[in-house]
């Protein structure tokens, strides 16, 4: 065992994962965490808390993992380069795993000009790979960045994201390969609608035997109604959404337009079951998370698997 | 080159408020090519202000002398004897040269007219694009020449990340991905094993007022 966390055991026994979102609240209130908390409890192995996700301030997110650690969840600890150098992410992996943290995301971050304060002067200090490789030096050769020896060693899960959607597309699985070199243990992939697509870059990651080196799990985000669809597709960098995922959608009797978002959620849940090279699903399902109890029901990934 | 943008002329007229002499120095190097601050640009600032203060009713007197480069002790010799008529500098030189200019006059208030915008290339006349932050440790071997570090906007040394969007950056449609572009070039010239390999953090070497000596010369005794 790498870090003993629950998503690893879980992933380690040939479970399949299913894990959870939640964005800290804009604020201090502690309430607003517990609420979304509650509905992602027994129904998730672990859950992701967002840092200072699309560059708005919130609540940090160790402290909101810590809150849902208080909770009785486990919380994947996100960490994006925008934000802070070098120091600062390495004392905050330490401060996060004396706490009991024991699972990790890498991530590079969304731009600053996307956020609240657009002027920031973004960090970047190291990129999303970098960090990875920073952590798994701090779990296994126990030493800081810079060589100097730990005095007390923070053994992390380590995960990353990865976009199969974004251009080059050939260029997405190498991508995919540094990270799995740097050291990621899982990854966790971008929200995914072109399933033909997504096909396609599993089996390149099977070819080189990626999927044997990591786990992946594959990212979802139910549609909640046509203006979210075309949003997603319009709007937001990096997303794939085809055409007929938005007709089926406008298909849709009028008032189940979510209920069809979810449908075609759990259909895609039962394909990545069976896909070679996938080891679970990540939820997100954002500002939504009181639907995750019903979604995980209907997506048969109930009860939750509990490993020793 | 060094590119500079001529600051709003209310910033520069409140800093310069309380002085009735004014010498305005021009650069004739970087800043003069790229139209913020050379002979031209300092006869234009002057006019302004000028009219300005009249209007005002706080006339004030303004001197005008462009030099060489404010870069280069040599040049700013000539200001030595006509200086000490003045209160207060306009320096419209980059930051370098503002900085020079003030440290050879120390009892002169010394003011900033241009923002100096960093190194740029000429795309079209009046139109710059900049290209190097001068990080030290150029990496353009490994990234087709085209500079991860000013041309992506997270500076990334092993990217794209997922933002990157049919060629563009996620900050931008009109911005292309730096990053997007390095993949499309090294895999022209055959040379994807670059970009194959992770690139360990970089040591940052600009962090502290760097110094250069090149290979055959010295520090002079007296440095400034
Ligand atoms: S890598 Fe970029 S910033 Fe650094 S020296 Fe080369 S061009 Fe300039
Ligand atoms: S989209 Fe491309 S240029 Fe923009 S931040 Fe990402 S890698 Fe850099």
């Amino acid at each position: 065992m790498k870090s003993g966390s629950n998503l690893e055991k879980v992933l380690k026994a040939g479970h399949f994962a299913f894990t959870g979102e939640l964005g800290p609240p804009r604020g201090c209130d502690v309430e607003e965490v517990k609420e979304k908390a509650q509905h992602l409890k027994g129904n998730v192995d672990s859950v992701n808390i967002t840092d200072n996700q699309t560059a708005m301030v919130r609540m940090s997110s160790w402290a909101a993992s810590l809150i849902l650690l208080q909770e009785g969840l486990e919380p994947n600890f996100q960490m994006v380069c925008r934000d802070r150098n070098r120091l600062a992410m390495q004392a905050d992996i330490l401060g996060a795993y004396a706490h009991g943290i024991r699972n990790m995301l890498c991530l590079s971050g969304d731009h600053q000009k996307f956020g609240d304060h657009p002027m920031a002067k973004g960090v970047f200090d190291i990129d999303s790979i970098q960090l990875i490789s920073m952590v798994k030096n701090m779990r296994d050769n126990g030493t800081f960045l810079s060589g100097a020896e730990l005095h007390g060693i923070p053994k992390m899960f380590i995960g990353a994201a990865s976009n199969p959607f974004a251009d080059p597309f050939e260029w997405r699985v190498h991508r995919l390969a540094k990270k799995v070199e740097a050291g990621c243990d899982f990854i966790q992939t971008q929200c995914i609608y072109n399933m033909e697509k997504f096909r396609e870059f599993i089996k390149q990651a099977n070819d080189m035997g990626l999927t044997e080196k990591t786990y992946i799990l594959a990212g979802v985000t139910p549609m909640k109604s046509v203006g979210m669809a075309k949003y997603m597709k319009n709007k937001v960098p990096g997303m794939d959404v085809p055409d007929e995922i938005i007709k089926r959608l406008q298909g849709a009797e009028k008032g189940k337009v979510a209920d069809e978002g979810i449908k075609f959620a759990c259909e895609q849940i039962e394909e990545f079951k069976e896909m070679k090279g996938v080891h679970g699903v990540h939820m997100m399902a954002i500002e939504w998370e009181h639907k995750v109890p019903e979604i995980a029901e209907r997506a048969k990934v109930l009860p939750r698997p509990v490993v020793d | 080159m060094i590119v500079a943008k001529r600051k709003p002329f209310e910033e520069i007229k409140e800093m310069i408020k309380d002085y009735k002499k004014v010498l305005n120095v021009g650069c004739g190097t970087c800043v003069a090519v790229c139209l913020a601050g050379g002979e031209k640009e300092v006869a234009v600032l002057n006019a302004e202000i000028d009219m300005a203060r009249k209007l005002d009713n706080n006339p004030i007197e303004l001197g005008a002398q462009t030099v060489e480069r404010q870069c280069d002790h040599e040049y700013l010799e000539e200001l030595d004897d006509v200086i000490g008529d003045y209160d207060a500098v306009i320096s419209m030189a980059c930051g370098v040269g503002i900085q020079f200019l003030a440290e050879r006059f120390p009892d002169k208030p010394v003011y900033p007219g241009v923002d100096t915008c960093g190194m740029s290339a000429n795309q079209a006349v009046g139109w710059y694009e900049e290209r190097c932050r001068s990080c030290g440790k150029c990496v353009l071997g490994m990234t087709a020449a085209i500079c991860p570090v000013t041309m992506c906007a997270k500076g990334l040394y092993n990217g794209p990340c997922g933002g990157t969007n049919k060629g563009s950056c996620e900050i931008d449609t009109e911005q292309p991905c730096a990053w997007f572009r390095i993949y499309e070039r090294l895999e022209r010239q055959g040379r994807l094993n670059n970009i194959l390999i992770y690139t360990p953090p970089v040591e940052w070497n600009d962090q502290i007022p760097r110094t250069l000596i090149q290979p055959g010369y010295k520090k002079p005794e007296k440095a400034g």
